[in-house]
């Protein structure tokens, strides 16, 4: 082998894993002169693949694997390397192939540590590291749901050893189908991120998905079945206190070794605890050797991240590089932080920096626990309460990004406030020096430099030239922050650019429509962006067409023609997608006022289709749990009944609330449920950047909570008070008072003016509130618009409204007429009578509940 | 590689009329009792991927927004939106994770084919997590 011209060195590859790999990638991307032959010998029977998103292979049969290498590599799988003759400088593989090399890199990685317990020789042991480890794994608890289904019982797992990976693995084990067990040393889960604090958190997270917990109890063996068994297979765990869990299927994840069994062999030096001694260019003592990733002892550690497996191999390419053109480089691996961020099935779990640091003289712990939303938060700080040391996040890791940045650098604020993910930081001020990208060890100030040398203006070239954020994907928050920071700086406008295809904004792309007459998709892409649009620009074009469409008069479907593509899920279908696939409707029901009779059909209609009633916090009833294909017979029933679309799932008007009024109510001083319903009738079907709620209260006491939404009435002796700009849900804000002691016409025309102002000026799911925020001159200026005609649009926006009033029908009434727009109304283009087998119901007080068909995954965002 | 070993020869089985096909849109389809959700996209060009969402469990990718992402095909989930190349089935938002990709066709007859088992084209593959070098 290593036929190739007589210049040519001789790089031998042990070891096929991520480390390898990307060694082999860099060291090709730049080898333009071909100094290298390299030779591949994996152990695997099958070339590098992403390990690191092993678990999707089992729970959706992921493809992981990595590009392949160029042709000119020469690689050999299935053989592992058996022996290192240094001397001669060959290796010898099993089958007996001798290799000869001039450099040879080990990146052999590591191997589960499955401790010494009776018993770890049973059929149905396994570790997690492989996809043969995998396979085999499936098959066994397939195998052992059968037995157990024939039993009459449920089938069992144990993973002992409770670290992200244990807890990886144990819900990959429960979406196999069995009930999963976690056996933990240690008396908390995840011991070598967590605190107690955190650990116990996380326990409680876990619990509730469903799996048992093992804590604080060693492993004592592993026992087959009771008697009459099978004596070949596991049947049970047994702890040290005596306890025996009855399991089908044991998996180890008890930590890994380095794998240096080639390295003793051949007497270079390895750690004590393992791990191939290498200098801070991954060579080993003889300069011929380099060890790279989970095998390489590096610094006195030893590295289980796949980031700094990254590093040393771009570090070894650097040096081979250098080394074949006769110069020297200076490439070096200087650590990784081991900070930590996943996601188990919606559980934010982070660790950063040394939480443990504490304990340590000289430190301060930060800590916030939410017992009821399930958060514990801790920072480490140095004892002036101003350098961040570590810390741990459970229950909601948004700030993560920004704290790991922070480590051992001065804190913006107050730690207290911090762990809020409150005062975040201004990049800007990030130390140049602070990992931003810990995945390929970029820093803040290699990201500016980027930014400033090449003028890069958009995250995805930052991307390109730094590397940064192509990993675990954790950092982008922060890359975008920074390049905000420097565009800012640099006086360049920060891009309010609706997505990659449309570089206005969406009130910049509302007037280009309106001005140039623009009435479908495909122009205004076509003119005036690039592509063919995305699930950001489409949604907002949608919603742009169908406003002026009202405002303009044309009544317009929204699933007309081209229209309809554009539009998100919920408007596609006309009503809400829920968890399981299925949709819920909502009629609408004007100022929440509603006969018995309608209240009737309603009932009848979901109890005939077997839906789930609720009534909403909006003063109408939601009806959940259709399938798509039962949608128009639902509203068939209702259409007939008098009702109309209630547009929940639209960003249009939502609902206008009422209280009594003064018809019954004994302070009512206005017929509150007569204007809310005259509301509610006139801005039905508006289509906004945004939804848009109101409410009408009939007197002061405000009992239909008009303060709270985005345009809110509240009547006085002599008229009404107009509220606007407020909303309830992520941030709360109480609307302003815009004027008062309105008659009924002056009301509604400033509302409608408010309404069409809004809408051609705000940005894409801008609520009013962030739009009046946002609005130089706020409220004042707002009524100078309105009130005064500042600008002279009064006319016009009054006008549109007018128009839109005029133009109003209901979109269900129109769809259940329309033969081409039901066409869209199946489950299985090729099976319109099968109901999605994915969907079904158990039943919870009375009612039914969804019940996923296929287990939920475990979701592994980045570590 | 991983998923290549495995593959038997597909079988070719008939999904619906091109015409069924809304442009820029998809349809689920039951091939062989697994959810495919099967797409047009606006250069007539069709692609086709696992309808189950990786994300949500739910079974929903063909409701997704057609679109495109740096030049790619790409399909929103509409559960949690996040972005799939439709060549690759790669999760662009979170290359952890994939949806199966289907071979798909349009015979002479304009019926549309979808090939069993899944056979993601190794020619299409991505870069994984972690490897991107753009
Ligand atoms: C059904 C309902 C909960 C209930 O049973 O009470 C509900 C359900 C949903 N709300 Fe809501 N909200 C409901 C009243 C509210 C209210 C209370 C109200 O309207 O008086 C609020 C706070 C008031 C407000 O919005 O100002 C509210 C604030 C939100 C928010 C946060 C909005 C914000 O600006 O922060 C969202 C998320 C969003 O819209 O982006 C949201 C989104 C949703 C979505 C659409 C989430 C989703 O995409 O699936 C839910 C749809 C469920 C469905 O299929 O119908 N829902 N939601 C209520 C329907 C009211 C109705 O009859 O239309
Ligand atoms: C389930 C799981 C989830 C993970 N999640 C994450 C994560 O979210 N984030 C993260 O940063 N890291 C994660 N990791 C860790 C990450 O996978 C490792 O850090 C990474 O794989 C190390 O790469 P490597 O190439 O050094 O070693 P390995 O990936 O172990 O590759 C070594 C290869 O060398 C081969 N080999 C060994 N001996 C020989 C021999 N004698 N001859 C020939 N070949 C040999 C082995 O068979 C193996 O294929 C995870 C690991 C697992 C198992
Ligand atoms: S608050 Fe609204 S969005 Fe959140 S769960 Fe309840 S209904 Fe859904
Ligand atoms: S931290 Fe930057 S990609 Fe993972």
């Amino acid at each position: 082998m290593g036929v190739g011209s007589a210049s040519q060195k001789r790089l031998v590859v042990v070891g096929h894993g991520p480390a390898g790999h990307r060694l082999v990638e860099a060291l090709r991307q730049r080898d333009s002169g071909g100094s290298w032959q390299v030779t591949i010998l994996g152990g695997e029977p099958r070339p590098a693949y992403d390990r690191v998103a092993l678990t999707s292979y089992l729970t959706e049969g992921a493809d992981l694997g990595y590009p392949a290498h160029d042709p000119g590599v020469i690689q050999r799988h299935g053989d592992p390397v058996a022996a290192i003759d240094r001397a001669r400088r060959t290796v010898t593989t099993e089958s007996g192939r001798v290799v000869p090399y001039d450099s040879l890199v080990l990146a052999t990685g590591s191997v589960p540590f499955v401790p010494p317990v009776p018993g770890r020789d049973l059929a149905g042991v396994f570790v997690y590291r492989t996809i043969d480890d995998l396979d085999a794994l499936r098959a066994c608890c397939a195998e052992a749901k059968g037995r157990a289904r024939a039993e009459g019982r449920s089938p069992a797992g144990a993973v002992v050893g409770g670290g992200l990976l244990g807890l990886e693995a144990a819900r990959a084990l429960q979406g196999l189908g069995l009930e999963t067990h976690v056996v933990e040393v240690a008396p908390r889960l995840m011991p070598r991120q967590l605190d107690e604090g955190g650990g116990a958190m996380l326990r409680r997270h876990i619990e509730d998905l469903g799996l048992t917990v093992h804590a604080g109890t060693p492993l004592a063996a592993l026992v087959p079945p009771a008697p009459g068994g099978d004596g070949e297979r596991v049947g049970g765990v047994r702890l040290a206190d005596g306890t025996v869990i009855d399991v089908d299927v044991v998996v180890f994840s008890a930590g890994i070794r380095p794998h240096d069994r080639l390295a003793r062999g051949c007497g270079l030096a390895v750690g004590e605890r393992g791990g191939i001694v290498v200098d801070d260019g991954c060579r080993t003592e003889d300069p011929a050797i380099f060890a790279i990733g989970e095998c390489a002892l590096v610094g006195g550690q030893v590295y289980g991240l796949v980031g700094p497996c990254f590093s040393m191999a771009e570090v070894v390419a650097d040096r081979l590089l250098a080394q074949a053109a006769g110069a020297a480089s200076s490439a070096a691996f200087t650590g990784a932080d081991a900070s930590t961020k996943l996601k188990l099935m919606g559980v934010d779990v982070a660790s950063f920096g040394d939480p443990f640091a504490a304990g340590g003289a000289g430190a301060l712990d930060v800590t916030y626990t939410d017992p009821v939303a399930g958060i514990y938060k801790k920072l480490v700080v140095s004892d002036d309460a101003r350098t961040l040391l570590g810390g741990v996040l459970v229950g909601d890791a948004t700030a993560y990004p920004t704290l790991r940045a922070y480590v051992g650098a001065e804190l913006p604020g107050p730690p207290d406030q911090l762990l809020f993910g409150g005062a975040e930081p201004a990049a800007g001020e990030l130390p140049g020096a602070t990992t931003i990208c810990s995945c390929n060890n970029v820093s803040a100030e290699t990201i500016r430099c980027a930014i400033r040398g090449d003028q890069l203006t958009d995250v995805p070239s930052v991307k390109g030239c730094t590397n940064a954020g192509t990993g675990c994907g954790s950092c982008v928050p922060l890359v975008k922050k920074l390049l905000d920071a420097e565009l800012t700086a640099a006086g360049i406008e920060v891009s309010r650019a609706l997505c990659e295809h449309f570089d206005f904004s969406r009130a910049e792309l509302f007037d280009i429509a309106a001005v140039c007459g623009i009435t479908t998709f495909t122009q205004l892409i076509s003119e005036h962006g690039r592509g063919r649009g995305c699930d950001i620009c489409r949604p907002a074009v949608a919603s742009i067409l169908a406003s002026l469409a009202s405002m303009e008069g044309r009544g317009e479907h929204i699933l007309e023609g081209e229209q309809a593509a554009l539009q998100d899920t919920n408007d596609h279908f006309l009503a809400n997608l829920q968890k399981n696939g299925t949709y819920s409707v909502v009629p609408r029901v004007p100022g929440g006022e509603i006969t018995p009779d309608k209240l009737i059909v309603i009932g009848e209609v979901a109890r005939e289709f077997g839906l789930y009633t609720k009534i909403t916090g909006a003063q109408r009833i939601d009806m959940f749990g259709a399938r798509v294909e039962q949608l128009p017979a639902i509203w068939r029933r209702l259409v007939d009944a008098g009702f109309e679309s209630g547009h929940a799932y639209g960003k249009a008007l939502r609902t206008v609330k009422s209280c009594v009024g003064s018809t019954w109510c004994r302070y009512g001083v206005q017929d509150s449920v007569g204007m809310a319903i005259r509301l509610e009738l006139r801005y039905r079907g508006l289509r906004s950047p945004h939804k848009l709620k109101s409410a009408v209260s009939g007197c002061a006491r405000e009992c239909a909570e008009a303060q709270g939404k985005d345009f809110g009435v509240i009547a006085t002796e002599k008229g009404w008070n107009l509220y606007v700009c407020g909303n309830g849900g992520m941030r709360p804000r109480h609307a302003d008072l815009f004027a008062t002691d309105l008659d009924d016409e002056t009301l509604i025309r400033y509302i409608d003016r408010f309404l069409m102002f809004y809408i051609r000026t705000a940005d894409r799911l801008q609520r009013t509130a962030s739009w009046l925020e946002s609005l130089d001159g706020g409220i004042d200026y707002l009524r100078e618009v309105i009130v005064e005609d500042r600008l002279g649009i009064c006319a016009e926006l009054d006008a549109a409204m007018e128009r839109h009033v005029a133009a109003y029908a209901d979109e269900w009434r129109a769809a259940i007429e329309d033969p081409d727009k039901l066409r869209r109304f199946v489950s299985f283009v090729n099976a319109p009578d099968i109901p999605d087998p994915s969907i079904a119901f158990e039943s919870e007080r009375d009612q039914i509940k969804p019940v996923l068909v296929a287990g939920p995954e475990l979701e592994v965002v980045s570590r | 590689m991983t998923a290549d070993v495995s593959l038997s020869r597909p079988t070719w089985v008939d999904v619906c009329h091109y015409d069924d096909l809304i442009p820029e849109r998809g349809v689920a389809a039951l091939v062989r009792g697994r959810q495919v959700a099967v797409f047009r996209a606006f250069d007539g060009a069709l692609y086709a991927v696992s309808n189950r969402d990786p994300f949500s469990g739910a079974y929903v990718m063909a409701r997704g927004i057609l679109g495109t992402r740096g030049g790619a095909p790409t399909v929103a989930s509409p559960m949690y939106k996040q972005v799939f190349d439709l060549h690759t089935g790669r999760c662009l938002d979170d290359p952890r994770h994939t949806v199966t990709v289907y071979r798909v066709r349009r015979s002479a007859a304009g019926r549309v084919e979808v090939a069993d088992p899944p056979a993601p084209e190794p020619a299409a593959r991505e870069p994984a997590a972690g490897v991107t070098r753009s």
